[in-house]
């Protein structure tokens, strides 16, 4: 079990950690912390998760609707949990919420990447680290430190975003099989991009389950993501030995 | 990317065909009165609420993106005779036994709008005209899709045969069902673009849309009508009967 003594973030002076997450992206954060707050979200992580929450939704319950119009397999999505109340409503709906959820990962992507976000929060990893902190997670042995993403993590917050990417791929080339048939053909044509859209939805899905579910282990970790800012590990009690 | 668009968004492809009134200022105007919708509520006579409204300037400005993607010279794939579909599925409104038995007998396509020779033609003569034939994929808009085998006249030819005015904006077709629709005169003259008179090297059947169908491998078979009774061209939307329940009216693949 690591040290609760491990060095964390001083107020305003980056932390020797180098994964540190609020050091990458400095848009003018207001989540200045007071005594005993310690930063972990910065304003523009924050921005982007609660947009892209609102779109990843939107797309995920309109494109169940329209999935029901012409089911792939042998079951249909209960009529309660779609959205748009009939195929042309949940079209509306899908390529509507397509542009937030598009131009927010742009504008997310760009500035993740110039400012090192990226780099910092989610490298290095690697899949003897993905293991190790995974078999930890599994026997309740991995702490969750505020301010820092374990393996575990880093392979699940980028695995979701390759997801989100080869999911609005495949969208594309559903959408326009004839002029982006270069697209479509590498996902084996229209109907094979209609499966690798419905596997990428599926493993947001996935995501989206667990990610609720640890939330829900570990509630001090909402807070964050809507002021920027935690209590500071010395007052953090009774969170270790909870997975992440 | 979105100023390119912008530019490209009022210039269809294919022999100089402007739009007219669809400058990019107008362009951005309406991109911006896309935010300000949320402002104007209480404008709008309609019922309709602030979401609605929201989701039908989004259809709106997709028909523009849809326009300013579309490829005039890009041909859709096409498949070998051992692909197409058997049975290829009935879609329409209404199940099979309802669709309308057009008699060849009598029968004469109207033209209207924007045509320089307005005379109608029956089947006879557009059978004398060129033929062509493909093999393509129906995409419906439900998400399934089949292949199937069309023959007829390059809609772009007979456009020019009658003296269509093709730098107008929209082709529209009223149908024996009642169904009517409309395509962008961009897609009207992409060389796949045909006024399908068989299927499968048959006179088109009852079921398939007898006396005709436009055929239109880039869009969504939803805008392939059947039973085409009348044509016409025109600069004034013409709507669909899907398309003024909410699908998007571009609709292209």
């Amino acid at each position: 079990m690591r040290s609760r003594a491990e060095p964390q973030t001083v107020r305003g002076v980056p932390s020797t950690n180098p994964v540190h997450m609020n050091s990458a992206l400095t848009i003018s954060d207001p989540a200045t912390p007071g005594k005993g707050r310690m930063p972990v979200h910065s304003l523009a992580v924050r921005i982007f998760h609660w947009l892209n929450a609102v779109a990843i939704v939107t797309m995920i319950m309109s494109g169940w609707r329209i999935y029901n119009a012409s089911p792939l397999f042998a079951f249909r999505f209960p009529r309660e949990v779609t959205l748009g109340g009939w195929l042309g409503g949940a079209l509306q709906w899908h390529f509507a919420a397509m542009w937030l959820l598009a131009v927010n990962l742009a504008v997310y992507l760009i500035i993740g990447l110039a400012r090192g976000h990226f780099r910092r929060a989610f490298f290095p990893v690697s899949p003897g680290s993905i293991l190790r902190d995974a078999g930890k997670a599994l026997r309740g042995r991995l702490p969750h430190e505020t301010g820092r993403y374990n393996a575990v993590q880093k392979a699940a917050y980028l695995g979701v975003l390759a997801a989100i990417v080869v999911t609005i791929l495949s969208g594309l080339a559903v959408w326009k099989p004839v002029q982006l048939q270069e697209l479509a053909a590498l996902m084996g044509g229209y109907e094979g991009a209609r499966l690798v859209h419905f596997a990428g939805m599926t493993a947001i899905s996935a995501f989206i389950v667990v990610h609720l579910a640890l939330v829900l282990l570990v509630p001090s970790t909402l807070l964050p993501m809507i002021l920027g800012w935690a209590r500071k590990p010395a007052e953090q009690t009774g969170v270790e030995g909870h997975v992440p | 990317m979105s100023l390119k668009l912008s530019e490209r968004g009022i210039i269809l492809p294919g022999k100089s065909l402007k739009l007219p009134g669809l400058g990019r200022r107008s362009f951005l105007k309406q991109s911006l009165t896309l935010g300000a919708l949320s402002l104007l509520t209480g404008c709008d006579a309609s019922d309709e609420s602030a979401v609605d409204r929201m989701l039908w300037a989004m259809s709106r400005w997709n028909d523009k993106v849809q326009a300013a993607i579309f490829d005039g010279d890009k041909p859709a794939p096409t498949y070998a005779e051992s692909d197409i579909t058997d049975p290829f599925p009935f879609n329409a409104y209404y199940s099979e036994s309802r669709a309308p038995a057009v008699a060849e007998e009598g029968f004469a396509l109207e033209l209207g709008g924007l045509i320089a020779n307005k005379e109608s033609w029956t089947l006879e003569r557009l059978r004398a005209l060129p033929q062509t034939s493909q093999i393509t994929r129906h995409i419906c808009v439900e998400g399934w899709s089949a292949i199937g085998k069309w023959g007829g006249v390059p809609f772009g030819d007979f456009l020019r045969q009658v003296g269509a005015d093709t730098t107008a904006r929209y082709v529209g077709f009223k149908c024996a069902d009642d169904y009517y629709s409309s395509v962008d005169m961009a897609t009207a003259l992409h060389p796949q673009t045909i006024l399908a008179l068989t299927f499968r090297d048959q006179a088109l059947p009852r079921k398939y849309g007898f006396p005709m169908k436009l055929r239109v491998p880039t869009k969504l078979g939803f805008k392939n009508p059947k039973h085409i009774m009348a044509m016409y061209v025109t600069n004034d939307y013409p709507g669909g009967y899907w398309e003024d329940q909410g699908y998007n009216w571009f609709s292209g693949s």
